[in-house]
């Protein structure tokens, strides 16, 4: 079996054996030992990748094709570019910290978590629109019931408008992808294979926008952002960490490999649209952030402007710009999930997000509040940590574009970076210093180990993005770099 | 004699010796026999579903009335399993109360209805075509009366025969002016000279409004929230799905050879027809509390996407018509499974009956959800796969914007399935709730089979291959 086909299989592996499980024990071994297997697999995958990369100069390494629907030339198609396996990682990496942070759910919950991953990992290794969009929706309805059942908060409310709204994205993206299919000629439904076909500018100029918009809405694009905070508020933890950690990187990673890499003229005939409903995405997400006094909101909000930022990194069009977007999307995936894990462990303890309630933390819980400041500092762009060389790579990229509407727009959106030390500072002083709120707290424990496990698996990952940025920029540039020179023959 | 004929129609024939052996098992078997009576009538359908898939043969009888091919036994096929499905899920409700008495007449009374159905989509010629229509729709009314001491069943049963009639008088008047207009009532006349003049067309429009009844295509699905909602469960399910299908098939080969000259026309038609349908139907079912109504609008607007695969007017439309309603076969019938058992247990066919059903029959909720998630389109279900190569057979045809209208709907539909989701997996019940259900034997291996349907058919591409292949076979203008 093709190594990529480990990442669906494994987790629909998982799922079977859950089913045989009847005690937490059995369900804890196998939850465990199948993320640590995925966890291993995503490393043997960068080593094969990397090896592989040296002896080939295709665009996508490690691809294997089944016929599945021939009417309809539908294959069951696999193959990573640098993009993909980087992406792999993050996702394997979330993965096994959330079920540590998820440590006391019961069967069902993992069974849901299992399938979410399946979809997940699925959309990454797809080269066939079909079976793409077909992990993509995969993905997104576990969600209903995760949030819907273990929740909290208006857990009904936020889990059907998720959906809703995702779902109204996927009806723009699947009339995407049959023009897409049908527009080119209708012959075949492969990534790479349609990209040398030329889709008539007739049509692009309905299909970019509306792909675009498909995944935008998954990618937080304003104005269509706003299931983000409810359905991270009220997700449980590991939820939280999966869905803003991998699955809204689904959006930025569809825009970019079909909504641009297919429709190249479009993308630059039609990107100042978006360009500008990124820009608000990254401005109006941080202002909101400042404003909320929950910490999941505050962290959602802040999720909507970093990916926000990814999609206007995507939207620059050029080499640097769009490394930079990579990056970032592991950035604010390992630390948005660090959040998310460190804020399920708060409130596992204090029951309250409100940070008016809550103070002194770092008295009480050293170990968690010292996290949380390291994920503060990577989130505000602190040398070292990965946050910093993300969005130093998209800005740079960004200013490169040398026109007035680009530069205007750039230095709207590094505005956010003091707009994000401004939330992030002051939620950090709030919570973690000063005197203790309510004595109540001083009785609790601090992080248990598995809850350690999680944070520091999570800090070590975004302290090496941000120590050796240059291992992962090698791998995402040579992913990029035919998208790029796709877009600059025209 | 020449028997060869009869060889031919050997599903036919198959149904109508089983439905004799039925009748003449319940009127003169001993009393003692009748205790059997579902084990052989579920036996005795499940024979008339393996002669169907006896290798098919081709060829005409009766001077052209009556036209088999591989894709009219499929388009059987679908229908007969249909029914075997309706028999297991309702024969333990049969036996309850006064109605065990009266068990037998269930059976044949549906075999009646389904025969006639078997006709309609083996008709060569509108006679015969109208002759099936009736067989099929008359015994229908009285399987929707068959609860008659319970008003709402009466009523349905009434409601029924009356808009039958009438749709049967309008088919039968739109046929009498085509007959006018081309002087012949053999499809493959017809097709060789029928023409858009006014006759004509006055004729075809009147004969699809017949048709689009027993569809329930909007504007003419005035009847069908009122009689699903009060005919027996069981009846409801052959409802939405055989007597649905029938209708559909025979709509693909009148639309697609019969009237085949006048595409332009029935296209506009059913572009506005589809659109209709599946809008009215979503909003209507939006706001249904009792889950049998909540699931005729349902119906009504899985029947308008049924539409955009008939559209496609390609072999790859018809075979994307009739896989999703092969596939919308399996997932109706699971849900209607749960239903009749809940209702079984609960008498109560509120959607508020299935509060909390995840934590009282775990299995039972399981089967439901995949059974929406199917209906809604969701993958990696059957019912994902279903409708999108329904929508490719409409995109195909440059229909972006019909097939964005659709797609936009199936977001409005997701709503109302997850609505029972909800209710089921998030909602407690109130008081002590269902407790646990115990389902008879029958059911639970319809239930299995639909469960089985419902995860492997989409994912097993043969079956589409297949279905494709039949389609293919037919040869298409």
């Amino acid at each position: 079996m093709n190594i990529l086909s480990v990442f669906v299989a494994l987790p629909l592996a998982m799922l079977l054996v859950l089913f045989l499980c009847r005690t937490t024990v059995q369900i804890r071994t196998v939850m465990v030992a199948g993320a640590s297997l995925l966890l291993l697999a995503a490393a043997a995958l960068v080593v094969v990748f990397v090896g592989e990369r040296a002896a080939s100069d295709a665009e996508m390494l490690l691809v294997a094709d089944t016929v599945w629907y021939a009417p309809l030339n539908i294959h069951y198609a696999v193959g990573v570019d640098g993009i993909s396996v980087l992406m792999i990682v993050l996702s394997a990496v979330i993965v096994f910290t959330g079920v540590f942070s998820s440590w006391n759910m019961n069967r069902e919950f993992f069974l849901w978590y299992c399938l979410l991953s399946i979809g997940v990992f699925g959309f990454f290794i797809s080269l066939d629109l079909f079976t793409m969009f077909l992990f993509y929706e995969v993905a997104l309805i576990p969600m209903y019931l995760l949030i819907g059942v273990w929740g909290t908060g208006r857990k009904e409310y936020s889990a059907m408008k998720l959906t809703l709204m995702l779902m109204a994205g996927s009806a723009f993206l699947l009339t995407g992808i049959l023009g897409i299919y049908f527009t080119s000629g209708g012959q075949t439904m492969n990534l790479v294979e349609l990209a040398g076909r030329h889709i008539p500018m007739m049509h692009q100029y309905w299909i970019f926008p509306v792909t675009f918009l498909g995944f935008g809405v998954l990618g937080a694009l304003f104005p269509f952002h706003t299931w983000s905070p409810d359905g991270h508020a009220s997700a449980p933890t590991s939820v939280s960490m999966l869905h803003a950690g991998v699955l809204m990187k689904l959006g930025g990673y569809g825009c970019f490999r079909v909504a641009i890499y297919l429709m190249p003229e479009a993308a630059h005939e039609l990107s100042w649209i978006f360009l500008i409903l990124t820009g608000i995405s990254v401005v109006y997400g941080a202002f909101s952030a400042v404003v909320q006094t929950d910490l999941k909101y505050i962290n959602a909000y802040s999720s909507v402007s970093h990916c926000g930022l990814v999609l206007f990194a995507i939207l620059m069009l050029n080499q640097t710009a769009m490394t930079g977007a990579v990056l970032q999307m592991l950035s604010h995936g390992l630390m948005t999930a660090l959040f998310f894990a460190l804020i399920g462990l708060i409130y596992g303890r204090t029951h309250t997000r409100d940070i008016r309630e809550m103070g002194g933390l770092m008295k009480i819980m050293p170990f968690a509040s010292v996290c949380y400041v390291i994920a503060g500092l990577a989130s505000l762009g602190l040398p070292g940590l990965s946050g910093f060389v993300a969005e130093m790579m998209v800005f740079v990229g960004a200013f490169a574009e040398h026109d007035l509407f680009h530069r205007v727009l750039t230095i709207v959106a590094a505005c956010s970076i003091v707009i994000t030390a401004v939330y992030i500072l002051r939620t950090v002083g709030k919570i973690l210093y000063g005197e203790v709120f309510d004595r109540h707290h001083l009785g609790l424990p601090d992080a248990a180990w598995y809850e350690k496990v999680s944070a520091v698996g999570l800090i070590v990952c975004i302290a090496a993005l941000g120590i050796w940025p240059s291992a992962a920029a090698n791998i995402i540039t040579e992913g990029v770099a035919p998208v790029v020179k796709h877009l600059t023959i025209l | 004699m020449d028997f060869s004929g009869f060889l031919l129609m050997r599903q036919e024939v198959a149904l109508t010796a089983a439905m004799l052996a039925l009748l003449l098992y319940d009127i003169f078997g001993p009393a003692s026999w009748r205790q059997h009576l579902r084990l052989v009538a579920t036996v005795a359908m499940a024979a008339v579903v393996a002669v169907g898939f006896l290798p098919a043969t081709t060829g005409e009888a009766f001077g052209g009335c009556y036209v088999a091919s591989e894709m009219t036994a499929l388009m059987k096929n679908i229908l007969t399993v249909a029914t075997l499905f309706v028999f297991l899920q309702i024969g333990g409700w049969l036996r309850a109360g006064e109605r065990a008495h009266r068990e037998g007449e269930f059976y044949y009374i549906t075999t009646a209805t389904l025969l006639g159905m078997e006709l309609m989509v083996s008709a060569g010629n509108f006679m015969m075509l109208y002759v099936g229509v009736e067989l099929a729709s008359l015994p229908l009314a009285c399987l929707a009366a068959y609860d008659k001491y319970r008003n709402k069943s009466a009523e349905a049963g009434a409601k029924y025969i009356l808009f039958s009639a009438l749709s049967s008088g309008v088919m039968m008047f739109g046929l009498s002016y085509l007959y006018g207009a081309v002087g012949t009532l053999y499809f493959s006349d017809v097709s060789a000279v029928v023409s858009p003049t006014p006759l004509a067309l006055l004729g075809f429009v009147f004969f699809f409004a017949g048709l689009a009844f027993k569809i329930s295509l909007v504007p003419f699905h005035l009847w069908t929230a009122d009689v699903y909602e009060g005919a027996p469960t069981g009846v409801t399910a052959y409802l939405s799905v055989a007597s649905k299908a029938a209708g559909c098939f025979v709509l693909l080969f009148t639309l697609y050879f019969v009237f085949g000259r006048i595409e332009g026309i029935w296209y506009a038609m059913l572009w506005a027809l589809s659109v209709a349908t599946i809008v009215i139907g979503n909003l209507f079912a939006l706001r249904q509390k009792d889950i049998k109504r909540f699931f005729a609008f349902s119906s009504i607007s899985q029947a308008g996407y049924i539409m955009l695969g008939v559209m496609g007017g390609t072999a790859q439309g018809m075979a994307s018509t009739v896989y999703f309603i092969l596939v919308y076969l399996f997932s109706n019938m699971a849900a209607f499974g749960v239903i009749a058992a809940v209702e079984g247990c609960s008498g109560r066919t509120d959607i508020a009956a299935f509060d909390g059903l995840r934590r009282s029959n775990p299995r039972l909720a399981f089967v439901m959800m995949l059974a929406l998630f199917s209906l809604a389109g969701i993958p990696p279900f059957a019912g994902f796969f279903s409708k999108f190569f329904i929508f490719a057979a409409a995109a195909a045809r440059g229909e972006y914007v019909l097939v964005f209208i659709a797609l936009v709907n199936t977001v409005v539909s997701l709503y109302y399935y997850l609505l029972i989701v909800k209710a089921m997996f998030i909602n407690e019940a109130e008081g002590e709730g269902l407790g646990r259900i115990r389902t008879d034997n029958y059911n639970r291996l319809s239930l299995v089979l639909c469960t089985a349907a419902i995860i492997g058919v989409g994912i097993v591409s043969a079956i589409y291959g297949y279905v494709g292949d039949m389609s293919a076979g037919v040869a298409l203008k």
